[in-house]
């Protein structure tokens, strides 16, 4: 007969309290916030889903939701294919490739509020670089009254920050193909467009999952740049989920409508992600 | 038709990779270019392909000069150590790769990979993608790719390195078998001599980027030029000896022989006298055999076969011997050298006399 014991269980016992401290804990809390109306430490009362009920009917949230979404998807359409252009167009050996490396991490290594603050300067029509150019060119270009330009500069503002992500997930990618791949292809006589679609697609395969999955999650929280940027304005256009979050937990202290909100916001983040995954390691499934 | 290198050379960054490498290769023919690793076989294969462009000298196709045409203008095609395969790609999609971009009708395409994929055996495994294949049929997967389009120019490098020992075998077999009825140059690159003699038609050597000789395999491997030849092509490498010949003697250090009469039209002076390892033996095998006392350092046994290495003062020898034998270190035995098999180089290296061959006496 096999013996059996219960040693296992005090290795898994450290990451348990880990995740305990850092995520069940904290969530366990939120939950608790979210079926109670809470007045004061004392007066607290149990309302059920009520706070759900109520989020899933608010027209202000669903609003936030379609921006979020908007927005998520236009950061992915622009900065996937860019960060894979810069990244096949960087030199693949010589003085070239730590000059563009350092370039590229340039932009990951600035703070949040400080790129939205570049930017507010940067968008100025009075002194602003491209602001000014905008100006002169006979553009109307007001980010801070115009919902389009508000828009559109948030969305500028984290390709500049976060494609240099994707180019260098990709770089990476490209270099682990041995060279010998790229001989075979021009001795078959190989296009560029099947070079790409057959011997470098399928090796970034992974790590485009990697840089989807990232820049959606981040994406989808953003909260920083246009807040220091927009204020979340003019009016709503750039008052994304996790802002509104805020306003609502810190803002109104609605702690429980804000509790019920954050759960529901977690979800969506999960399942999204969960869909991208699964899309993506079944399309490597078949080939 | 026949690839022609002219005096080529090739420098990258100030370090010369090949010298003056001359040699005329004839279509039909399957020739192997032989040297250690780093020799410069890869490099030669890369300037016959077009993949690099020479330095110096011309490549010429035909008598056509082909130096500055890139690779894409060429009908090339190569096969190498890795298992080089579009992944996303099953097995027919791939070797139909080459014709496709060819623009060859959709219908010749599928007879011609069908009938590829049947000369080396991998018509059952057309629907699969190359990570499910095992790594003797990736390679030939890589190889069917590589036939299917009739290049003017087919280069192996190295292809069945990394195949285990049997598959290598099968593999080798089914290569001469393939090209023997083509119209194709192939150029097969090689570490080992036992390929060089069992593929080539002809065999060319290729030493620190320089070839040293090139020609029917078996007549290089007789009549090597250069001790430097003798001792690449062979494995174990040939056994050199510094000797004197002083009048009627033979001096191997401080051993002094009669001159055997195979050697007596050589002149007075410093020669190295050649013995490949498969001809030593311990035992007297006629008249005029030099006799040796050694004693035993390693005896490696491989297979059904004995390397014994010996040595005394004077002297190190390598013994290939039939059979498995076995020998203590240390053990003193005797060694004989027969005369008649005897090559000899003079001091600058060139062969002044290669062995005597009857015909119906096997190697």
């Amino acid at each position: 007969m096999k013996v059996h014991n219960n040693k296992a269980w005090w290795l898994v016992l450290p990451v348990v309290a880990l995740v305990a401290f850092s995520a069940i804990v904290p969530m366990m809390t939120v939950v608790n916030y979210s079926v109670q109306d809470i007045f004061d430490p004392s007066t607290r009362y149990f309302v059920g889903t009520e706070w759900y009920r109520e989020i899933l009917r608010d027209e202000r949230l669903h609003n936030a939701l379609l921006r979020q979404f908007a927005y998520s998807f236009s950061v992915l359409a622009i900065e996937i294919p860019l960060g894979i252009i810069v990244a096949l167009s960087m030199p693949r050996r010589g003085l070239g490739v730590p000059i563009c490396l350092i370039l590229l991490s340039l932009p990951l290594l600035i703070p949040w509020n400080v790129v939205g603050t570049i930017w507010q300067i940067i968008g100025r029509g009075d002194i602003g670089l491209y602001g000014r150019l905008l100006h002169d060119l006979g553009i109307d270009y007001n980010y801070a009254s115009n919902p389009a330009d508000a828009w559109v500069t948030v969305l500028i503002m984290d390709v500049w920050h976060w494609t240099s992500l994707v180019a260098l997930l990709c770089y990476s990618g490209l270099r682990s193909i041995p060279d010998v791949y790229y001989q075979a292809a021009r001795i078959d006589r190989a296009s560029h467009w099947a070079v790409f679609r057959y011997i470098q697609l399928p090796k970034l395969k992974n790590v485009l999952l990697i840089a989807v999955m990232l820049r959606f999650m981040d994406s989808f929280m953003i909260y920083t740049e246009p807040f220091v940027l927009t204020g979340g304005g003019p009016g709503t256009t750039t008052t994304f989920l996790s802002q509104t979050l805020t306003q609502m937990a810190v803002g109104q202290f609605d702690l429980g409508r804000a509790a019920a909100f954050s759960l529901i916001y977690f979800l969506i983040i999960l399942l999204v992600t969960w869909l991208f995954y699964t899309a993506m390691t079944h399309a490597d499934d078949k080939g | 038709m026949s690839l022609t290198l002219e005096h080529i050379e090739r420098t990258v960054s100030g370090e010369r990779h090949i010298t003056d490498a001359s040699l005329t290769l004839e279509s039909g023919t399957f020739n192997v270019l032989l040297g250690h690793t780093l020799a410069g076989k890869t490099t030669l294969m890369r300037l016959m392909a077009g993949l690099d462009s020479p330095s110096h000298g011309r490549v010429l196709l035909n008598g056509r000069d082909m130096t500055g045409v890139p690779v894409r203008q060429r009908n090339v095609s190569m096969v190498y150590q890795q298992f080089i395969n579009y992944p996303t790609l099953n097995v027919f999609d791939n070797i139909a790769s080459p014709l496709k971009l060819a623009k060859v009708p959709k219908r010749d395409i599928a007879r011609r990979v069908e009938e590829t994929a049947g000369m080396l055996h991998i018509e059952h495994l057309l629907g699969r993608y190359p990570q499910e294949l095992s790594g003797g049929q990736q390679q030939r997967t890589a190889m069917a790719r590589a036939l299917v389009k009739d290049a003017d120019l087919v280069l192996f490098d190295e292809p069945l390195v990394n195949l285990d020992y049997k598959l290598r075998e099968e593999l080798r077999l089914e290569m001469r078998k393939l090209f023997h009825s083509r119209n194709t140059i192939a150029v097969y690159a090689t570490t080992e001599p036992g390929e060089a003699l069992a593929l080539g038609d002809t065999t060319t050597l290729i030493h620190e980027g320089r070839i040293l000789q090139s020609g029917p395999s078996d007549s290089v491997y007789h009549h090597p030029e250069t001790a430097e030849a003798a001792a690449l092509f062979g494995e174990p490498p040939i056994n050199l000896l510094d000797v004197e010949v002083r009048g009627s003697e033979l001096v191997i250090d401080r051993t002094t022989f009669p001159l055997p009469t195979t050697l007596a039209t050589l002149e007075e002076g410093r020669y190295r006298l050649g013995i490949r390892p498969s001809h030593l033996g311990l035992a007297p095998m006629g008249d005029d055999d030099l006799e040796f006392r050694v004693a035993v350092g390693v005896a490696e046994i491989s297979g059904s076969e004995t390397f014994l290495h010996v040595e005394n003062d004077d002297l190190e020898l390598v013994l290939h011997l039939g059979g498995i034998h076995d020998f203590h270190v240390d053990d003193e035995i005797r060694v004989y050298v027969p005369c008649h098999k005897l090559f000899a180089f003079d001091d600058q290296g060139a062969l002044v006399r290669s062995p005597t061959r009857s015909p119906n006496v096997p190697e």
